[in-house]
């Protein structure tokens, strides 16, 4: 949403360093992510992408450089998608529990739910195709079904900002597909914010208006086809160098602004 | 003890009436603070702090209060200990949070035995705290009064608190990003946890404690797939095994905390044997 092309941003981050239990990692981030966007962070192991959305629900404090969250985030909360493996197997909870766990912030007195957290939840499992589960464990469930019951929880949690860590990995193609249609829909239908670390640099490319890269030496922020120009750039670079038979040198972070259409 | 012996003697009444107003009470709140325990991993806090409640009834009797007041003396000191134990476990220092209970709890062991022996305890005290006391004559009515102030604050807790309860047990991170202030809630639970031990451990033993703790919440867990019911059936079962164990220690004269956990061990091993055997025949007609 720009009004009179100003932009709020949800959160703004210039040349952001972050650390996990003492070590560095990742460092110079540089991002902004506004109303409705849809952003995608792309990097390999430890480069820091979980560490990040960390640092945003303020779990983990910014080693150095500027994180600014939006009041609004603050006020509304954050609607989080952990990733797979952190949610036990053998936990004692039905979906209809866990997707109304999701309303916690503006309900969480007292024994039973309001009828408004009870639509509401009632309304993402609908959307999100899990509504005939309800009464299910969430444990017997398979991983594409036990995902979309995480995703309705973060829809009840927040209509403001999703962060969504790794939320298609381990999952088959099939249900893949499904998670994805189902972000595009809450980003599209609902303009809820969508911040997604993903592996699949492909599909999320596909998905995404907007990438942030981690990958040391490939640092990047800006829109998709500017992603695609910059790694292009790159694997030219990187034939360059290799037909000259230099050493893939360890180069420093170095972030390209892209001036993108909502920056 | 016969039924009739009990029925004809006042005094008896009252004191089993007294000793069965705590074991209740006690077995309802580590039942439904146990749930969440043991789903956090947290079971070996538990442990830990029932071994602390054993320094501060030796730090009472150290003192020359004697086990009238030590209650007044063990429960800060299992609250501090809690707070201790938790901020040790969460931040992400240098000991894990299963090697910060090892070393409270068996530090505080350590010294409750050497505080005895430097005041001239019995071994009997010692065993006594470790193991319960072996008559119930020994719960007074400040006991009783105790036990129920401190389940209407855990019930009362749950009820209205239940849906954040729930939230953060189930997961922890989420919580925390909706907005949650989940390490108040770590903190309610193991101070709550902390003062159960304290007031359960003169019936059970500082050793025996956290059975109670862990086992009904275990048993549940195999028989439903859903939080509340979970809580609700754990209590159930802790309140109906206690009362099973209590009189079975009456009429057989044996030690109430080891009957208990007796029962809870036995209703455990059914419950999950029947889950095994149950598991096997399906898979049996599916293949």
């Amino acid at each position: 949403m720009i009004r009179e092309g100003i932009a709020l941003n949800l959160i703004e981050s210039h040349d952001l360093t972050l650390a996990y239990e003492g070590v560095i990692a990742a460092e110079h981030v540089t991002f902004t992510l506004a109303p409705g966007d849809y952003l995608c962070v792309v990097g390999e192991n430890g480069s820091g992408k979980s560490t990040l959305l960390k640092a945003i629900t303020g779990e983990v404090k910014p080693a150095g450089g500027l994180l600014s969250i939006a009041p609004e985030v603050k006020k509304n909360g954050i609607g989080y998608l952990p990733q797979i493996s952190k949610i036990q197997r053998d936990f004692p909870a039905s979906v209809r529990e866990v997707v109304l766990s999701g309303c916690v912030r503006g309900d969480g007195r007292g024994f039973l739910w309001t009828r408004a957290a009870q639509k509401r939840a009632a309304d993402a499992m609908d959307m999100l195709g899990v509504a005939d589960l309800a009464q299910k464990t969430l444990g017997d469930l398979s991983g594409g079904q036990r995902q979309r019951v995480l995703l309705a929880r973060a829809m009840c949690a927040s209509d403001t900002l999703l962060l969504l860590d790794e939320p298609v990995t381990g999952l088959d193609p099939e249900a893949v597909h499904g998670m994805y249609e189902a972000i595009r829909r809450i980003n599209r239908e609902r303009g809820c914010a969508v911040m997604m670390v993903s592996h699949d640099v492909s599909c999320a490319l596909r998905e995404a208006e907007h990438v942030l890269s981690l990958c040391r030496g490939h640092a990047f922020y800006g829109t998709v086809e500017g992603y695609r120009r910059h790694e292009k750039l790159d694997d030219e670079a990187d034939d360059a160098r290799h037909r000259h038979g230099g050493e893939h040198a360890p180069a420093a972070p170095h972030y390209v602004a892209e001036k993108g259409g909502l920056v | 003890m016969s039924i009739s012996e009990i029925l004809s003697s006042p005094f008896l009444l009252r004191v089993i009436g007294r000793a069965l107003t705590v074991g209740v009470l006690v077995s309802l709140c580590s039942a439904v603070l146990g749930v969440s325990l043991v789903l956090k991993r947290y079971s070996m806090i538990g442990d830990g702090l029932s071994h602390v409640g054993f320094l501060g009834i030796a730090l009472a009797s150290c003192a020359g209060v004697g086990s009238l007041y030590s209650m007044e003396i063990s429960i800060p000191v299992v609250i501090l200990a809690s707070v201790l134990i938790l901020r040790l476990s969460q931040n992400n220092g240098r000991l894990n949070g299963d090697a910060a209970c090892a070393v409270v709890s068996t530090g505080a062991v350590a010294v409750g035995t050497l505080l005895y022996n430097v005041t001239g305890g019995r071994a009997g005290d010692i065993c006594s705290s470790l193991f319960g006391s072996a008559s119930v004559v020994t719960i007074s009515d400040k006991d009783m009064w105790i036990s129920v102030l401190l389940s209407a604050v855990v019930i009362g807790w749950f009820l209205l608190s239940f849906k954040t309860i729930f939230a953060v047990t189930f997961d922890e991170t989420f919580a925390h990003a909706a907005g949650i202030r989940t390490n108040l809630f770590g903190l309610v639970l193991s101070v709550l946890t902390g003062v159960t031990i304290v007031v359960g451990m003169k019936m059970m033993g500082a050793i025996m404690i956290s059975a109670i703790l862990i086992f009904p919440s275990l048993t549940a867990m195999r028989l439903t797939g859903n939080f509340r019911r979970t809580v609700i059936l754990s209590a159930a079962i802790s309140v109906a095994c206690f009362i099973t164990g209590f009189f079975a220690a009456c009429f057989f004269s044996l030690q109430t905390g080891a009957a208990v956990v007796t029962v809870n061990l036995a209703v455990f091993c059914a419950v999950y044997g029947i889950a095994w055997i149950a598991g096997k025949s399906k898979q049996k007609r599916t293949a």
